[in-house]
């Protein structure tokens, strides 16, 4: 294999920020050839190894063609200048540089901000204005990129090269094919990439996939899902938590059968006491004899069980609560309550 | 009511007699089941309890009326499986009175589902203590269940609504307060019950427009659909709007609701719609009020209470809606001119409130009674600025109103009131509270006498002469409000008390003048289900007793600052007052023991809500509250003096008056 492949250049950031400060003169230099060579020329673009291989290529690919052209255009070889970046300047974090000072920028509109610090003639609207293109759109051939790395589709030696529109296609591409994946999805842990924006798209839906239909199918986002449902006959949202519950349901009414027994029985012991066993308790109250008893609208006369043991539980206090209505009294009371 | 005494009577001699009766003698059982069906219809109108007694009779009677039972509300859950067995018929089955239904209480339904299965609805709104589970034993019980009742399920989330979604056939639901429910449990529901008819998403705060829209796609049967406080927005209210069935349509408290929202269905019309509430709606204004009436020309009650000041053009633009009815405007600013415009424009209402209205004036009053000739209700509590000249206005020209509700409109004099009873002899509501009424003007509304509501608290000038006449000529009367009447006497309410037999509901709060005596006559008012006394100190526990064993129906009572009631008091209610199953407040009752105290939470199984002094928890066992506590109720403690002095009524009146100037 070749170097480039090999080397780790996962670490591009950091060699390259090493490498800045070393090479710092070096891209001045390279920086002011190729301005001059821009006021000649009229090309744009800056650190840029020019390579007229077009000859070259035009012999190899003529059979195979354009028409394998993934990017949907049809470019003849040929009918455009060929370009190709080397590794360093892919993965080197600027590419626009002060010819003064040799600071580094992405967005040549930020050099052009920096500039003016250097002097009162960077401030004129010219000078602060974006550089003409209209000149060179009209008259200079269309420009492609072929990725370094020998072997790879992208690289001009490959037999059915396709090539790469803008120095963007060119920087992500050798980024993701040709460099180790460093960014990991802080949501799942699994999945991995070089380029950090495939890492923040691939974030906002990581684990987001949650709404489901109850066919199966399961949506990114909850109007997709509501939009499906009321596309469809039958479907409806289902719920995240289906399995597990159905088949504690049976479980549950199992369990829960026995509760108001153990319910009842400890009302019943902790009312009546210890003394008192909970049969004749219960006999108070039967099932059957209650049945119509409970229901609200029936329910007179029904409640006689005696205080007294109420107040054996509550405590041999002497002002037991009966104690103060006198037995005669209660009994016309009841026979009146039930006139 | 004979046959109910009849009935009534008949069993008691039969269950002490000592001799096994022969059934074949009753003359009951040779009658068939739809003349049997027919009789026990008449008997429970007239007392429910009587049912019991009839099917005491004979075992033939017993059966009967397993058979004819359709409504089951039982005081206890437990027993539930019992009563689903012997009442194979009932169709209803409402579990208000048990606060607390478990999931192996609706698993027990459904055990018992063979006989279960012909449930039609089932009320769990008072209910907690189940969840999706038990939702799942009784969707599988009840195939047929119709009507299902989840209000105030605070901890039912969207399982609990998926599980409700199996309900096919289900035409009533309300999820009132279910919090936890979202767009998930909404979507289930709405899938999985398509007849649905009336839908209650009140305080679901968790269902957003994305869940309506579904709604308003899946749902086309919808009549009734509340969704009041919740966070509709104009992204789903046209499509909540061109519903093809509504007609009721809530949105109490939507901040969603604003002028976007409304002026959204500027296009299309809804011709079925025709109640309309949008009370309590912060963010609309009469722009957008003016452009949604265009569309619902079919509207019959628009309520816009609490919701944007009335302006005279958004007045005049209801003239569009040609059979509006009912116009509820309370808590509005009514700009000038506005009330005139609505006598021109609503002349076909029946009903009108502009209770605590600013800006109501005599001039415009007038006006627009004198247009409103259809009006049959009209509320203006708290129109401060109205006068006698208002209200000879109002009674001459509608004298057919059946409804007038004027609490506190201080510059009416006794002489403007006394021309309500000149006048409107078909009145059965009124509220006087807060006025100046006396003892004529009373004497002159007892002319009205189809009267069944007459309320007429904080009124101090009357006594017991004009509670007399209201005794004498008002049979109907089923409410009456006499809180703080600081003059009358036990001899006022003993006239009430036997010329309105079918008194339902009387509020003697404060009126510190009576004693027992009150009690022992209300006590003949078997359909007495409301007894207020707060603050009547001299009423006692013999009194009390009285109610408790006279009116068995009795559901709410007041008893807070009547000291002399003691622990005798509280058995009696225990003992007999089974009905009693909402709140109780206890603070500052003297001489009440815990033993009593016990023994009532004890037999008052359906407590919900237990006030209580907090001297009262170091008193009681701690079991005993976990046990109370584990069926339901909740208790709070008041740490308050346990005796506050009271206050004559002339100087507490004194005092709100002067709160509320400042």
């Amino acid at each position: 294999m070749v170097d480039n492949g090999s080397q780790p250049s996962c670490h591009a950031g950091d060699i390259a920020q090493q490498q800045q400060a070393v090479n710092t003169d070096l891209t001045c230099l390279i920086v002011q050839l190729i301005s001059t060579a821009e006021l000649t020329d009229g090309t744009v673009g800056g650190g840029i190894e020019i390579d007229n291989v077009v000859e070259e290529q035009d012999t190899k690919d003529v059979d195979e063609g354009g028409d394998a052209g993934m990017d949907g255009e049809n470019l003849p070889p040929g009918s455009y200048e060929l370009l190709q970046l080397e590794k360093d300047e892919i993965l080197a974090p600027h590419t626009h540089f002060c010819a003064i000072c040799g600071k580094g920028f992405k967005r040549d509109a930020n050099l052009r901000m920096h500039m003016r610090g250097h002097g009162d003639e960077y401030k004129s609207p010219a000078a602060l204005a974006k550089p003409p293109r209209d000149a060179s759109v009209e008259n200079a051939v269309v420009k492609r990129y072929s990725c370094p790395f020998v072997g790879c589709k992208r690289n001009k030696l490959h037999k059915n090269f396709q090539p790469l529109k803008t120095i963007l296609c060119v920087k992500n591409h050798y980024k993701r094919s040709h460099c180790e994946k460093s960014h990991t999805c802080s949501r799942c842990h699994t999945k991995k990439f070089s380029v950090l924006a495939d890492l923040k798209t691939h974030e906002k839906h990581c684990g987001r996939d949650k709404w489901l239909c109850s066919c199966g199918t399961s949506f990114s986002r909850k109007d997709k899902l509501f939009a499906h449902v009321a596309l469809f006959q039958g479907h409806t949202p289902a719920l995240p938590s289906e399995e597990p519950k159905a088949s504690s349901d049976q479980a549950g009414l199992v369990g829960s059968q026995q509760e108001p027994a153990k319910l009842a029985s400890s009302i019943d012991s902790f009312m009546w006491g210890n003394s008192l066993s909970n049969d004749s308790a219960l006999d108070v109250k039967g099932l059957e004899s209650c049945s119509d008893d409970f229901l609200s609208t029936a329910n007179y006369g029904s409640f006689n069980f005696s205080f007294g043991r109420l107040d054996e539980f509550i405590g041999s206090s002497s002002e037991s609560s009966f104690a103060m209505l006198p037995p005669d009294h209660f009994q016309s009371a009841q026979k009146r309550g039930g006139n | 009511m004979a046959m109910a005494a009849a009935a009534h009577h008949q069993p008691k001699r039969r269950r002490f007699s000592t001799s096994p009766a022969p059934y074949a003698a009753t003359p009951l059982d040779s009658l068939a089941d739809e003349l049997l069906f027919l009789v026990l219809d008449r008997v429970a109108a007239a007392d429910p309890r009587a049912l019991k007694s009839f099917s005491l009779a004979s075992r033939a009677c017993h059966a009967a009326e397993s058979r004819h039972r359709r409504v089951l509300r039982p005081l206890r859950a437990d027993l539930l499986p019992a009563a689903l067995a012997r009442y194979p018929a009932a169709a209803t089955l409402d579990l208000s009175l048990c606060p607390r239904v478990t999931d192996a209480t609706l698993a027990a339904v459904s055990a018992a589902s063979s006989s279960s299965s012909c449930l039609r609805a089932v009320d769990l709104s008072r209910s907690s203590g189940f969840r999706a589970a038990g939702l799942a034993a009784l969707a599988k019980a009840c195939p047929g269940l119709a009507d299902l009742d989840l209000s105030n399920g605070v901890d039912l989330g969207d399982a609990a609504a998926a599980e409700v979604a199996r309900m096919r056939r289900l035409r009533r639901l309300s999820l009132s307060r279910c919090k936890p429910v979202t767009d998930m449990g909404l979507g289930c529901v709405a899938v999985g019950c398509p007849d649905l008819r009336d839908l209650s998403l009140k305080w679901c705060i968790g269902v957003t427009d994305l869940g309506l829209k579904l709604l308003a796609h899946k749902c086309k049967n919808l009549r009734t659909l509340d969704l009041s406080y919740g966070m509709i927005t104009k992204d789903s209210f046209p499509a909540i709007m061109k519903l093809p069935n509504l007609e009721v349509l809530t949105l109490v408290g939507c901040s969603g609701i604003d002028d976007d929202a409304l002026s959204s269905m500027e296009k299309d019309c809804n011709k079925s719609l025709k109640v309309l509430d949008i009370s309590h709606c912060p963010n609309a204004t009469d722009v957008g009020l003016s452009s949604v009436v265009k569309s619902i020309s079919n509207l019959s009650e628009l309520n816009l209470s609490y919701c944007c000041p009335v302006t005279p053009s958004m007045a005049s633009s209801f003239h569009r809606i040609a059979n509006l009815q009912t116009l509820k405007l309370e808590g509005c600013k009514l700009m000038a001119d506005a009330l005139r415009s609505i006598g021109k424009s609503c002349v076909s209402i029946r009903e009108l409130s502009l209770s605590k209205c600013s800006g109501v004036t005599d001039a415009e009053l007038s006006f627009a009674v004198s247009r409103l000739k259809n009006l049959l209700k009209l509320n203006i509590t708290c129109c401060r600025n109205i006068t006698d000249a208002s209200l000879a206005s109002i009674t001459t020209s509608c004298t057919s109103l059946i409804s007038l509700r004027m609490e506190s409109c201080a510059h009416v004099s006794s002489e403007g009131l006394k021309l309500i009873g000149k006048h409107c002899h078909q009145l059965e509501e009124l509220d006087l509270t807060d006025n100046d009424l006396d003892d004529e003007g009373l004497k002159a509304i007892a002319g009205c006498s189809k009267l069944s509501s007459l309320k007429i608290g904080i009124c101090l000038k009357i006594s017991d002469e004009g509670l007399t006449q209201i005794g004498k000529s008002c049979p109907e009367l089923r409410d009456i409000d006499l809180y703080r009447c600081g003059d009358i006497s036990d001899d006022g309410v003993i006239r009430i008390a036997q010329g309105c037999p079918k008194l339902e509901s009387i509020n003697l709060s404060y009126c510190t003048g009576i004693t027992d005596r009150s009690l022992m006559s209300l006590s003949k008012c078997l359909n007495l289900n409301t007894l207020e006394i707060r603050g009547c100190p001299r009423v006692s526990s013999s009194g009390i007793s009285e109610i408790a064993m006279g009116c068995r129906l009795l559901s709410k009572l007041d008893i807070k600052k009547c000291f002399e009631i003691n622990d005798v008091g509280m058995l009696y209610i225990s003992q007999f007052s089974h009905s009693l199953r909402q709140n109780m407040t206890i603070i500052h009752l003297a001489g009440i023991s815990p033993n009593g105290l016990i023994a009532a939470l004890l037999v008052c199984g359906g407590l919900i809500k237990v006030k209580l002094n907090a001297a009262f928890k170091s008193m009681m066992p701690p079991h005993m509250l976990r046990n109370v506590e584990a069926r339901g109720c909740v208790f709070q403690w008041i740490n308050k003096p346990y005796k506050v002095e009271l206050e004559p009524c002339d100087v507490w009146k004194q005092q709100s008056q002067d709160v509320l100037v400042r």
